[in-house]
């Protein structure tokens, strides 16, 4: 679990997360929704460390994450996976020197034990043959899945999506979702999913929290949204005419 | 005032960076390989043109040489010892360490750059990897190790310039003449002095870049910025440290 108590995180005099509290449940799908510039990335990347936050701690588990030195930190996140936006794999490797990073450097296993540990985690995110190419070589929807395949190769505690379907077609949009939910349960990994999709807030939102100009303003699941009179959660989640044709109906 | 501390900030940003790459690294082996693939990706690949600028030069050297000394006074064969001292002195250190600063350090600061820009450093951070070490030793270490071999090559090369343009143009002085030039009065401080140049200078090129490369903020326009930021403040910094080492070295 991952618990973060009284955030605050400032750039240049703005603030950007203001007095944000939060549990982030194991063995859960736990969504942060917001509108683009609320401070949601900023958020996901203090989690994880890539963003020192002004005051405020933030526990994994029982470790105060923010207290640790750079050190112990690194220690932490070789537990952490994490899904960037754009996917984020390195464009001079392959896809299987991609995966296998993490397991070269934190691992003494055999080449043979990686590579198959490499396939299990392909396989894991239905790709399979795609090891000898390049990351300009896929398509969008490929990219995601070797970051998955990348994010889950060291069997991480903690798994980090900021978008993970941005830029997707809705469908490959679902697979993604499902893939990261199923593996979540699989695993029972504590995952924090960024985003601003709402077919991902419908299909896998175990828990949700919408942010509002950097504030945490609604908490609750997927079924909560639909019954919830939140202005604001509203507004953002069935700002289109479709959207608000759906909500209707349900209700 | 400001340039000054933006002067110092810099400087002090560099320090601190230079700290991070010369940390302990995470698995030695995997560096040895990364440390090849740069050989390979810098080195290697610039002896194509390090071969072309030096061949020239070494020809029109010659050729400048024997246009500007013909004087009864001065014996032909210094020409042939001017051009040979001219190549190890500073042509094959310090304007190839200026030719290769746009080639390396271009490529270098547009490297990171890019990797820092889509989040490629990030997801390494993330990994627990020192992304600065991981990224910046080994092309720091490769470029040290190979460029020595670029300056005695574009010495060869520069020499065998200077022998296909009398041979095409007997006419500037007899072959003789520049071979005895070639042998006459040889001091071998000056190679080692040419190499302990280049050794110093190839650190400057790859360190200054990284640097460049690795604080690049916002988008492919800053990319391009610290691109051309990377060449030319390697460029000035060689030529200062060219003057520090020929007043430490040879006065």
């Amino acid at each position: 679990m991952i618990t973060v108590n009284n955030i605050f995180k400032c750039f240049e005099g703005r603030t950007v997360l203001n007095d944000i509290s939060a549990q982030f449940q194991t063995g859960k799908t736990n969504l942060i929704i917001g509108q683009s510039g609320s401070g949601k990335t900023v958020l996901l990347k203090s989690l994880v460390g890539l963003h020192q936050v002004d005051s405020g701690d933030i526990f994994y588990d029982d470790i105060n994450f923010s207290a640790l030195s750079f050190k112990d930190k690194k220690q932490i996140r070789q537990h952490v996976g994490m899904i960037f936006q754009g996917g984020a794999l390195l464009d001079s490797s392959t896809v299987e020197d991609n995966i296998m990073l993490p397991l070269n450097l934190f691992t003494n296993q055999s080449l043979e034990e990686k590579r198959e540990r490499v396939n299990f985690c392909l396989k894991r995110v239905n790709l399979e043959n795609v090891n000898s190419m390049y990351p300009a070589e896929l398509s969008g929807g490929m990219i995601k899945r070797v970051a998955i395949a990348r994010a889950i190769v060291l069997n991480p505690k903690y798994l980090f999506c900021d978008e993970p379907n941005s830029g997707l077609d809705p469908k490959t949009s679902i697979i993604i979702d499902n893939l990261i939910h199923e593996i979540t349960h699989e695993y029972n990994i504590t995952t924090v999913i960024n985003t601003h999709d709402m077919n991902s807030v419908m299909e896998i939102g175990e828990t949700v929290m919408f942010i509002f100009e950097g504030k945490k303003w609604w908490c609750g699941n997927k079924d909560d949204i639909l019954n919830s009179d939140n202005k604001e959660l509203n507004d953002f989640v069935f700002a289109s005419s479709m959207a608000k044709r759906a909500k209707a109906f349900k209700l | 005032m400001n340039i000054k501390m933006n002067l110092f900030q810099k400087i002090g940003q560099y320090l601190i960076l230079m700290g991070r790459v010369f940390s302990k690294p995470e698995r030695w082996s995997i560096y040895r390989k990364r440390i090849v693939v740069e050989m390979e990706s810098l080195g290697v690949n610039s002896i194509g043109i390090v071969a072309i600028i030096s061949v020239f030069i070494g020809a029109v050297l010659t050729l400048q040489m024997s246009l500007n000394l013909d004087n009864a006074f001065i014996p032909p064969y210094l020409i042939g010892y001017a051009t040979r001292e001219s190549l190890v002195l500073e042509f094959s250190s310090t304007i190839v360490a200026l030719i290769l600063a746009g080639k390396v350090g271009s490529n270098i600061a547009s490297e990171i750059g890019t990797m820092i820009i889509t989040e490629q450093v990030d997801a390494l951070e993330i990994m627990g990897i020192n992304s600065a070490s991981y990224l910046m030793l080994p092309k720091i270490v490769a470029a040290m190790l190979f460029f020595p071999f670029l300056t005695i090559l574009s010495i060869g090369i520069g020499v065998v310039g200077a022998y296909m343009i009398i041979t095409f143009n007997p006419s500037i002085m007899s072959m003789d003449d520049f071979l005895t030039g070639l042998r006459f009065d040889f001091e071998p401080l000056y190679i080692w002095y040419s190499l302990i140049k280049t050794v110093i200078f190839a650190f400057i090129i790859t360190s200054i870049s990284g640097y460049y490369g690795y604080y690049t903020k916002g988008n492919s326009l800053e990319v391009g910025r610290a691109s051309t930021k990377a060449v030319v403040s390697s460029c000035i910094t060689v030529l200062i440290f060219n003057l520090l080492i020929t007043q430490l070295m040879l006065t």
